[in-house]
């Protein structure tokens, strides 16, 4: 730790350490991970940094609200196990987050250091490092005893999961019901392994177990079990609906049907999910495009890309309607998308998929767009310019635009619902349904993996109010 | 994990299982399907319910051997486990009560069985067309004559049994003869494609039972997408029954052939298997 005149002083003037990441030529030809994380060496290096500030904006900035400047203070003074524990007290799922957040927005977009003219601290880093200890370092939370309750969780995502850990540690008898035959949710079947190695997913749904939560697969709600089993037979108190919106939308274009089109959900849930980058060895197959063209400009587009990439494409491109700097995706996953070798084509929208002899999709006819007016997100809005269309060679192509509600949503229990389909939920997730909480995407639409925690933590605080006051 | 009670061999490639599903048999109704994979390395493949009791907690489906997963199904006994089954899935048949021909062709008889059996219990007057390519492919006679049928047509294209020909025939003279109000089918794409041409001829109203593939099966990846009356639509939450009119059979039929090549390498590699392993030095 430094020390001057026997106080802490941050080395917040040294470059931030960087992401120990594969160099691009040898991780976009595997699955595994693109950035093997930080050493302890790296994680002490990285936490003198910080300024430890009074006021810490990070903290305003986390959707859970983690102390941020104590974890961090904990791995300056390498008590790595207190430091874990300050994160988990806030978020139960560190090494998810830390990989997935978009930190840029939240802890990191919001530290000091970047009004210094520094590099803001790699809370993101951090929190992940911590995280990927807790084998060796992690205590089992303790529980308190059973109060009698149970609860049913439906969907096992982010949000799921958030509220069962929490209603786990309240005393709840808790069920987590789940539809796939695996826990996760999107973290998955939709984020590669290369960015969220599922053995991670698997160890956070592992430590719910540990808790005494139950996990029932291959049970889709609403259609195995409907409100009047769960609060009859089943004998649940109540119900958290976290089913996500995973509705995908469409382009809406002609040929959008040919065989070879695939929109993100499906292709990656082909390989997330079904391992169909092992066929034969897994019995799911997937099509193993030459020429890979994918249409959004969002995490999901750019986990399409690089997993395309993954599976052997000569060119992957990656086509938008507007310009790099309008697209949603996390700064560091389009930076990675392009290290790798995916082109990224502005401005453009597809018109129409034309089949090739085969009937397969063999090229995509596009035409130019240049930004006019801000639309009501305030990104300039895409215009289309005339006679300015042209075609690409694609034999696979991925739409990766946006997802819809869940259409299970209301269908495990009766819930108001708005005009888009998403559940009606106060601010701590109560549905019109005094039984029946909800949240994540499925109220939200498609939003963060925290975001779907933070609500998963609300509902549970809600839950245990109401179940045990009552 | 779901215990294979019963397997009933139909013909050569046909198998019937029973399997233990107590929670899936309460609310299975006819029309609905359920997604089996037989185990960690294997796919998603949605079977359509062919049988249920929801005393005794079974339900069946019907499968012929087409691909991998079903030569693989098919060597499952009773006693064996399969290691994840999700259902019920989709929307159920709508029943009406009023005068109806069921169509089934090949394995998709399988689906026509409860369907027309459940017409059958809610009152409505039920013809069946069964159609097959051969004998030996024709499945589950013995069930539907025990039916109350109006009327109950076998259709072969060899002429092997029952009337030679495709089973838009007998729908023909059906129409043709005002003895029905609406028609049901399922089966191979072509079969219910020209059963929806024959229907529009006569204005009477079709019910197609889709069976595109899916991976999830709940409304997630898209890849069971159809066209109907112009709009996409997902079999597996929106369906599997559509309007047989307004289906866009071309697009069909033409995704359900996406995976024919990576199906063959998957047999193949089933098959180098099962002969004791890899036959590269061979």
């Amino acid at each position: 730790m430094p020390i001057v005149d026997g106080k802490y002083k941050a080395n917040n003037k040294e470059p931030r350490v960087p992401a120990n990441e594969v160099p691009a030529d040898i991780r976009s030809k595997n699955f595994e991970p693109v950035d093997t994380g930080y050493t302890t060496e790296n994680a002490v290096e990285e936490a003198n940094r910080c300024l430890d500030c009074k006021k810490p904006f990070c903290v305003q900035g986390c959707p859970v609200g983690i102390n941020i400047p104590e974890f961090i203070r904990h791995i300056r003074e390498e008590d790595m196990a207190a430091g874990l524990a300050t994160v988990r007290e806030s978020n139960m799922l560190p090494s998810v987050c830390g990989r997935v957040c978009p930190q840029e927005n939240q802890c990191e977009g919001s530290c000091i250091l970047n009004k210094t003219g520094d590099d803001p601290i790699a809370i993101g880093q951090l929190e992940r490092f911590l995280g990927d200890m807790t084998p060796s370092i992690g205590k089992a939370p303790v529980c308190k005893p059973k109060n009698g309750k149970k609860v049913a969780v439906i969907g096992s995502g982010p949000s799921g999961i958030a509220c069962a850990g929490e209603l786990a540690r309240e005393g709840f008898d808790v069920t987590v019901f789940e539809a796939f035959q695996t826990g996760g949710g999107v973290l998955t079947y939709g984020i590669p392994e290369f960015r969220l190695p599922k053995e991670i997913v698997k160890r956070e749904i592992d430590g719910l177990k540990d808790l005494g939560v139950t996990f029932e697969y291959d049970a889709v709600a609403g259609r195995l079990y409907d409100a009047d089993d769960f609060f009859g037979e089943l004998g649940f108190d109540a119900l958290y609906l976290a089913v996500g919106a995973g509705l995908p939308k469409f382009l809406n274009v002609p040929g959008e049907n040919l065989p070879g089109v695939f929109c993100a959900n499906e292709y990656l849930t082909r390989v997330n999910l079904m391992k169909a980058n092992l066929f034969p060895e897994y019995d799911t197959p997937t099509k193993h495009g030459k020429n890979v063209v994918v249409f959004g400009g969002g995490n999901v587009a750019m986990d399409a890309a690089r997993t395309a990439l993954r599976l052997g494409a000569d060119t992957v491109t990656l086509a938008y309607r507007r310009t790099e700097k309008e697209m949603p995706a996390r700064i560091a996953e389009l930076h990675h998308a392009k290290e790798e070798g995916v082109r990224i084509l502005e401005l453009v929208s597809p018109l129409e998929f034309l089949a090739g002899d085969d009937g397969f999709v063999q090229k995509v006819r596009l035409e130019k767009m240049e930004l006019g007016e801000p639309d009501e997100s305030g990104r300039r809005r895409p215009v289309r310019i005339p006679d300015s269309e042209f075609e690409l060679d694609c034999d696979v192509a991925i739409t990766a635009i946006g997802t819809n509600a869940n259409p299970f949503a209301s269908m495990a229990a009766p819930v108001n619902l708005n005009e888009w389909g998403y559940i009606e939920t106060d601010e701590d997730g109560r549905t019109s349904n005094p039984r029946v909480w909800a949240g994540g995407d499925i109220v939200t639409g498609a939003a963060t993996v925290i975001l779907a925690m933070g609500a998963g933590k609300k509902a549970a605080a809600s839950m245990t109010k109401a179940l045990l006051d009552a | 994990m779901f215990e294979i009670l019963e397997k009933t061999q139909y013909s050569d490639k046909v198998f019937k299982f029973r399997v233990s599903a107590p929670a899936m048999a309460k609310k299975a109704q006819a029309g609905q399907f359920l997604m089996v994979r037989i185990d960690e390395e294997g796919e998603r493949v949605p079977f359509t319910f062919a049988n249920w009791n929801r005393e005794e907690g079974w339900v069946e489906f019907i499968f012929m051997v087409i691909g991998a997963t079903t030569m693989e199904l098919s060597k499952l006994e009773a006693g064996d486990k399969i290691l994840d089954i999700t259902g019920p899935l989709g929307k159920p048949t709508e029943m009406k009560k009023q005068r109806w021909a069921v169509i089934g062709g090949g394995v998709g008889l399988a689906i026509a069985y409860p369907v027309a059996r459940a017409l059958c219990e809610s009152g409505s007057e039920v013809s069946v067309i069964m159609g097959a390519r051969t004998e030996d492919l024709l499945i589950l006679t013995k069930q539907f004559e025990e039916l109350p049928l109006k009327n109950l047509f076998i259709t072969t294209d060899d002429g092997s049994v029952g009337e030679k020909g495709v089973v838009t025939a007998p729908l023909e003279r059906l129409c043709e003869a005002k003895e029905i109000d609406e028609v049901f089918a399922v089966g191979p794409v072509p079969m219910m494609k020209f059963s929806a041409l024959t229907c529009d001829k006569y204005d009477v109203p079709i019910v197609a039972s889709l069976n595109p593939i899916m991976v999830d099966g709940t409304g997630m990846c898209g890849c069971c997408r159809v066209t109907v009356d112009g709009k996409t639509k997902f079999a597996c939450v929106d369906g599997p029954d559509f309007d047989g009119s307004k289906v866009d059979w071309d697009d069909l039929c033409a995704r359900q052939g996406s995976y024919r090549k990576e199906e063959a390498e998957a047999v193949a590699h089933l098959q180098s298997e099962n002969n004791g392993g890899c036959k590269c030095q061979s």
